[in-house]
């Protein structure tokens, strides 16, 4: 099994070629995406009823998007007269700078923390460790992947790489007293023990939003284990942390976006919890935080905001369902990736968040069979943002468009000199007949010249060789017989 | 610099960005209830109550079926069942009297103090019971807004819930409630849907109940003739 150590950015080829060849890892995927799209189609039997869902949920996202500044500036307003601190981060150091400063005001050494992908963007629980203060992971794949030192695969079913075997080893190994056992229901006990003593010590809960309701300062949480309500009702301090885009604009706006959710993502109809959290405990209540902060990042989605030709890719609810039935995914697996968001959504949000030039292999790490842009359940059009992605490596700003465009960070960083002679021979060809003919004159008669090596083309096909006759001379020849 | 001069910076530089973005200014308010209230009609040939009952057994609840004058005899047969050494419960919340009538003294905990003094007791506690705002037809779903009488933990933290739900306030869907409720205007400091018991799949995808929350829900559903 590969381990987060062996991930390296922008080695997406690498990783890619040892997850393939890697058959418990395939069957893994294979299996799980095999059920999770089955999970999924069973909650959507009617197309028509998904699509008038899917338009509501679009417009949603895309109404809230259109006036996030206005949007972002109410919900501060409503979340401070509630009684809750609202902090801006515009990179992941902003974002741990601010942790560690809470931490350190509550001489805090223990923090239990729900599900949240920004704080793995962040990497919040190395960065805390590396000051001695221990982040504890409390979602049951993400605690197995803590302990083991691994990565999250998959943004909903994080430990879907490991086996039952793989968990019994690794409770085995880091829980005391844990007895080896691959029975499901006892690793699932174990788990729960060993982290209800840290849910009763730890002083500050950390957890990741769902959706921000504007109108009422509303953070919503999603679940179905329980760890996000322990995480956001047992420790003195809530620390929440989120993207800027997730806000939504009014609070009937949550439940077509939950019915979406939880549909897209595991196939449910609802899940167990839907937890919303409206300020710190109010005077009298006996549990809740008596403090509660938000954490609000940036790390580069305003550049994806900046343009109406990328802002989609904020429209984001992280369902997971893009990679479920994406076919590049299920065959590399999640870590290949080597970025904090895999798959299709990996691929178009990564280069904002990273840059096009260390993100260059994700947006091509598709078919563009557009099964991803098909599910998605606020209807971003995933195949045609990694379209664009693909060019904005290789080119520099086109000065003519309209409206005008603004170079992204690493913008036309990716373009190679062979690529780009190639494209152009290949321009040069296709608009001048004459010198096509020509061409294919001369290939069809030399074709004993192909060379066998045709570089990443024949590491897995045959070589690409001229046929002696063109298609046009051989639809030439027919039509003479036939006169 | 402070933190929060940096978090004051870090704020004005990405509202500047926001702002500097290029947006469209026409857009139509989306009417979220127009468009999702055909979704929402109930099956033919099914009550609110039907509907409940069917989804949250579906989600692993166990649902059991009383009046108003016979919930306190289901909970003592079912308090025989299960034979918990102890019954958390909410003092001062509306079923507290009845509750102190019908539980044996030595069986009912209060959740009278702050959660930091009552860590050990609660986390080591069997079950735990509440009363329920509503519930939502379409989902099974408790609707649960926890309270000064009867805290957030009190359905969370033991292995077994159990809720109390009139049927009376059944609401067809999550959006139905938001509006029944106008919560828009007046959110409590925590609302929840309660969907079954807690569960995962985090494990070969294979389900299993009581992860962090409880293992089991059992709602105890009073007909207090209103049946729609």
């Amino acid at each position: 099994m590969s381990g987060a150590m062996a991930i390296k950015l922008a080695d997406f080829q690498a990783n890619a070629r040892a997850a393939l060849k890697d058959p418990k890892l395939r069957d893994s995927f294979t299996g799980a995406m095999d059920f999770l799209i089955d999970r999924r189609a069973s909650q959507f039997p009617d197309l028509e009823a998904f699509e008038r869902l899917r338009k509501v949920g679009e417009a949603v996202r895309q109404q809230a998007l259109s006036k996030l500044p206005e949007l972002l500036e109410q919900l501060e307003n409503k979340l401070t007269s509630l009684g809750v601190q609202v902090h801006w981060a515009e990179t992941a150091a902003d974002a741990n700078r601010i942790f560690l400063d809470l931490a350190r005001r509550h001489d805090a050494s223990l923090m239990v923390k729900g599900k949240s992908m920004v704080s793995e963007e962040i990497e919040l629980n190395h960065e805390m460790a590396a000051q001695g203060i221990e982040c504890v992971e409390t979602d049951m794949g993400e605690y197995i992947l803590q302990l083991d030192g691994d990565r999250p695969s998959h943004i909903i079913m994080p430990a879907i790489h490991k086996t039952k075997q793989d968990v019994a080893e690794i409770f085995h190994e880091h829980i005391k007293g844990a007895p080896l056992t691959d029975d499901v229901n006892e690793l699932i006990a174990i788990g729960r023990r060993a982290l209800r003593d840290k849910f009763s010590a730890a002083r500050i809960g950390v957890s990741g939003v769902n959706f921000m309701v504007a109108e009422t300062g509303s953070l919503v949480l999603v679940e179905n284990e329980g760890n996000g309500r322990l995480c956001t009702s047992v420790p003195d301090v809530h620390i929440a942390i989120t993207g800027i885009e997730k806000v939504i604009e009014k609070l009937e706006h949550v439940a077509p976006l939950f019915a979406l959710l939880t549909r897209s993502a595991t196939g449910q109809a609802i899940t167990t919890y839907l937890n919303v959290i409206t300020g710190p405990r109010r005077a009298g209540e006996k549990d809740g935080p008596r403090e509660m902060h938000l954490i609000l990042l940036d790390n580069g989605r305003t550049q994806a905001y900046r343009e109406e030709r990328f802002r989609a890719t904020l429209q984001c609810i992280r369902c997971g369902a893009c990679m479920n039935h994406c076919p590049v995914y299920t065959r590399v697996g999640g870590l290949s990736y080597g970025t904090t968001y895999p798959g299709p959504i990996g691929a178009i949000i990564s280069p904002h968040l990273q840059n096009l030039k260390e993100t260059r292999h994700l947006p091509t790490a598709s078919s563009l069979c557009g099964a991803c842009g098909e599910v998605c359940p606020v209807g971003i059009p995933i195949p045609d943002m990694l379209m664009r992605l693909r060019e904005a490596g290789r080119h520099s700003v086109a000065q003519s468009a309209t409206p005008p465009q603004q170079a992204l960070r690493g913008q036309g960083e990716v373009r190679q000199l062979a690529e780009a002679l190639a494209w152009k021979a290949w321009r040069l060809l296709y608009s001048h007949p004459a010198l096509y003919r020509l061409l294919v004159w001369f290939a069809a008669r030399l074709n004993w010249l192909t060379p066998p090596w045709q570089g990443g083309w024949t590491q897995a096909r045959a070589p690409l060789k001229p046929a002696s006759k063109s298609l046009r001379d051989l639809l030439a020849e027919r039509q003479r017989k036939q006169n | 610099m402070s933190a929060s001069a940096e978090s004051l910076r870090a704020r004005s530089a990405i509202f500047e960005r926001l702002r500097a973005a290029t947006r469209d200014p026409q857009n139509t308010p989306l009417d979220v209830s127009a468009a999702l209230l055909p979704l929402l009609a109930d099956p033919v040939g099914e009550t609110r109550t039907e509907r409940f009952i069917r989804h949250a057994r579906s989600w692993r609840a166990e649902v059991i079926e009383t009046t108003q004058a016979d919930w306190p005899e289901a909970l003592q047969a079912l308090l025989r069942a299960r034979a918990p050494r102890q019954l958390f419960a909410g003092p001062g919340s509306e079923i507290a009297a009845t509750l102190a009538a019908c539980v044996p003294p030595q069986q009912l905990r209060w959740f009278d103090r702050e959660i930091a003094a009552l860590k050990p007791e609660l986390f080591a506690a069997d079950a735990g019971i509440t009363t329920t705002l509503g519930g939502l037809a379409a989902s099974g779903s408790l609707l649960v807004m926890p309270t000064i009488a009867e805290p957030r933990t009190l359905s969370l933290v033991p292995p077994l819930h159990i809720a109390l739900l009139h049927e009376s306030q059944l609401q067809d869907s999550l959006l139905s409630a938001m509006w029944h409720y106008g919560w828009a205007s007046a959110m409590p400091s925590n609302l929840l849907t309660i969907t079954g018991p807690s569960k995962t799949a985090d494990i070969q995808r294979m389900l299993v109940y009581g992860a962090h929350g409880p293992r089991e829900l059992v709602i105890l559903l009073v007909q207090d003739g209103v049946r729609s």
